[in-house]
């Protein structure tokens, strides 16, 4: 099988320590970033939106409005790939445990905030965006196979994708299977061709062996955190500039990634 | 618009229903105008509406080496795993292929929600999920996908599509990249969806569900009746079996518009439409057949019955068959795309069922009743919250060679 070849031109990144991809790079450099608000800022969603919006819509609009302004992309025209391994794990607490006490009172914007597509679905509605748009997961491997999606649509369309992938923190008693203690997102602008914007080069191999490179210190533990943050193990090549890493794209199969750096064309 | 792409083939299809098991009890209950929607008898808690139920999926049970994986949304994709010797079919792929070669790529709204539900409705003294719930598998919107991995012994890509009621059309157009890139050679594509209390308590929240049989493009209609379906199917490349039908192409977008309510203009189901008719290489006149999304919600029958009227002539029939399965949500894209199928293979435009009193709203395509005629290219529309919309068009074998 031939090598995948995307360019990467944006990279987006928040959790409750790391405000954008610059801080994973301090921390990465040994210096301790200022951590950001609590609520991720979301600045591309209308005021009224973002006070209502729950935290998974923030979180993924926030990484993705930072991808796309590194990119210098017009929102409207990147097709969307937003992976998540278990959605917005609050909602799913409030309606199991609604639907258990009282079922008739369920809250219908609750249930409709509960798709695994309502992220994208926020994103579109505020960025103007008619391309195409997809929600997917795959347990712990959401990043690799969303990486894998977002490639072939990249590949196959000849076009730019925006890829996202986000977990909030789990609560209630669903927090005891999905393990998940702290949200973390992040986002990839994905190109066909090298451009003005790339900064990176990424060539992915599909390996018949499910593999995650262990994450660099001190991000050693964050994998077991949130399972969005599997993600590092690509985000921290890609902020040093090259490195190779592997991602399990599945229960079965990996990525193998090898990320170029690109010297970004400097504006006039 | 893009370049048309060459065609698959669809070398094994099946899906199980409130019609019944397999595709001979979908293509009766269609070719009698036999509806499978029935009062609620499902569910924690009473509520007066009417469900396409599928029988038996209690019965089940799953083999001891999958028993980890049960739940009723898993024993549903069992059930439906088992018809029309779908998974002897996959095994002949598999051994020509390889495991790892073929892509599983299935939709589902709320994957085993029902089973986390369930844990809730019985936490333990203390708070926490009960023992035998202590599954972290079953808890995750992958849970549908890993399952029939393991239960077909696939190892190559794994994703699940969860974008509401697009879901199970939308993993034909990925699948169709992976084939076209040669990250794959085969791809097991479908989706299944099952009745839980969030589904229809949720939709009953948003006041969208009808008490009644629902009654898609009917001018009288008051909302949808929830069903559940699991369906799949088998795609490779068209060069490996000229006799099976084909999926010529799809179109896929987003209405940027509400959660709940579709575009009022039909902007992303029109956009999604435009290309899939261009990947397809297909000019509207030459669609014979076309499945609507037809819910039997008021607004999105208002929209799409438009879109009918202003994109087709009237020698392309129209119909909903919402009326005989229900709203079957994640796996409607894979229920209606197996229609569109046996609409092609029997020549049979599937009546739409539950539109008494046709919404004036609705041109000449509609087809109000079983009509019966040749049919070498059908359309199946499928449209979810978010704003998400897919077509699928699919020609009869040899179409276009």
């Amino acid at each position: 099988m031939s090598t995948l070849r995307v360019w990467v031109e944006g990279v987006g990144l928040w959790s409750p320590q790391l405000a954008d991809f610059a801080a994973l790079g301090s921390v990465l450099g040994g210096s301790m970033p200022t951590p950001p608000p609590a609520r991720p800022a979301a600045a591309r969603l209308p005021p009224n939106e973002r006070r209502r919006a729950p935290e998974s819509v923030l979180l993924a609009v926030e990484v993705a409005d930072q991808a796309v302004a590194m990119s210098g992309r017009d929102a409207a025209t990147l097709a969307c790939v937003f992976a998540s391994s278990h959605g917005d794990q609050p909602i799913t607490d409030y309606m199991c445990a609604a639907l258990a006490r009282a079922p008739a009172e369920l809250s219908p914007i609750r249930f409709h905030n509960s798709v695994h597509n309502a992220p994208v679905g926020y994103w579109t509605m505020a960025s103007g965006c008619h391309a195409p748009s997809t929600a997917v997961a795959a347990q712990r491997a959401s990043f690799g196979a969303g990486l894998l999606e977002a490639a072939s649509q990249v590949l196959a369309e000849r076009r730019a994708v925006l890829l996202v992938c986000s977990d909030t923190a789990g609560s209630g008693p669903l927090r005891e299977v999905t393990g998940c203690e702290q949200a973390f997102g992040c986002a990839l602008v994905l190109a066909p061709a090298a451009g003005p914007s790339s900064i990176a080069a990424l060539d992915l191999l599909v390996l018949a062996e499910h593999a995650d490179t262990p994450l660099p210190e001190p991000l050693a533990g964050w994998r077991h955190g949130s399972p969005s943050a599997t993600s590092l193990a690509l985000l921290a090549p890609l902020s040093r500039g090259s490195g190779r890493c592997r991602l399990a794209a599945s229960g079965t199969l990996g990525l193998q990634v090898d990320v170029r750096h690109v010297e970004r064309e400097r504006a006039a | 618009m893009p370049m048309s792409t060459p065609p698959l083939a669809v070398t094994a299809y099946t899906a199980t229903s409130a019609l019944g098991h397999g595709l001979a009890a979908q293509l009766d209950a269609l070719a009698h105008g036999r509806s499978g929607l029935r009062p609620n008898d499902i569910g924690s808690a009473p509520l007066a509406c009417w469900i396409g139920r599928v029988e038996g999926v209690e019965a089940t049970a799953l083999p001891p080496a999958l028993a980890d994986w049960d739940c009723r949304n898993n024993r549903l994709a069992w059930l439906g795993l088992q018809q029309d010797d779908f998974i002897d079919k996959v095994r002949i792929a598999r051994d020509r292929y390889g495991a790892n070669r073929i892509a599983l790529l299935l939709g589902t709204s709320t994957a085993s929600i029902g089973a986390t539900e369930e844990a809730y409705r019985r936490l333990d003294a203390d708070g926490g999920l009960p023992d035998d719930m202590l599954r972290p598998a079953i808890h995750t919107p992958h849970s549908l996908s890993a399952f029939v991995a393991a239960a077909l012994g696939l190892t190559g890509p794994c994703l699940t599509v969860s974008t509401a009621c697009s879901s199970s059309a939308k993993v034909f157009a990925s699948a169709e990249r992976m084939i076209r890139l040669d990250l794959v050679d085969a791809a097991v594509v479908g989706g299944v969806d099952t009745l839980c209390d969030s589904v229809l308590f949720g939709f009953n929240a948003l006041e969208l569900v009808s008490t009644a049989p629902c009654r898609p493009f009917d001018v009288a209609r008051d909302g949808i009746s929830i069903g559940e379906a699991a369906g799949f199917a088998l795609l490779e490349r068209s060069g490996m079996a000229a006799d099976a039908p084909q999926l010529l192409g799809y179109g896929e977008a987003s209405d940027a518009h509400h959660m709940s309510t579709p575009h009022p203009e039909g902007l992303g189901a029109e956009l999604a439409l435009r290309d899939a008719l261009a990947r397809a290489g297909l000019e509207a006149a030459q669609v014979d057949y076309i499945n609507l999304h037809g819910t039997a919600s008021r607004k999105n029958d208002e929209v799409e019955a438009a879109l009918v009227n202003r994109s087709f002539p009237v020698t392309t029939r129209a119909s909903s068959t919402k009326g005989y399965t229900g709203h079957t949500l994640g796996a409607a894209g894979i229920v209606e795309a197996v229609v569109a199928l046996l609409a092609i293979e029997h020549g049979l435009v599937p009546g739409n069922l539950g539109g008494e009193s046709p919404d004036p709203d609705c041109g000449a395509s509609f087809a109000w009743r079983n009509e019966r005629q040749r049919i070498d290219v059908a359309l199946s529309n499928s449209f979810g919250f978010g704003g998400n919309n897919a077509c699928l068009a699919f020609a009869r074998a040899g179409f276009g060679a």
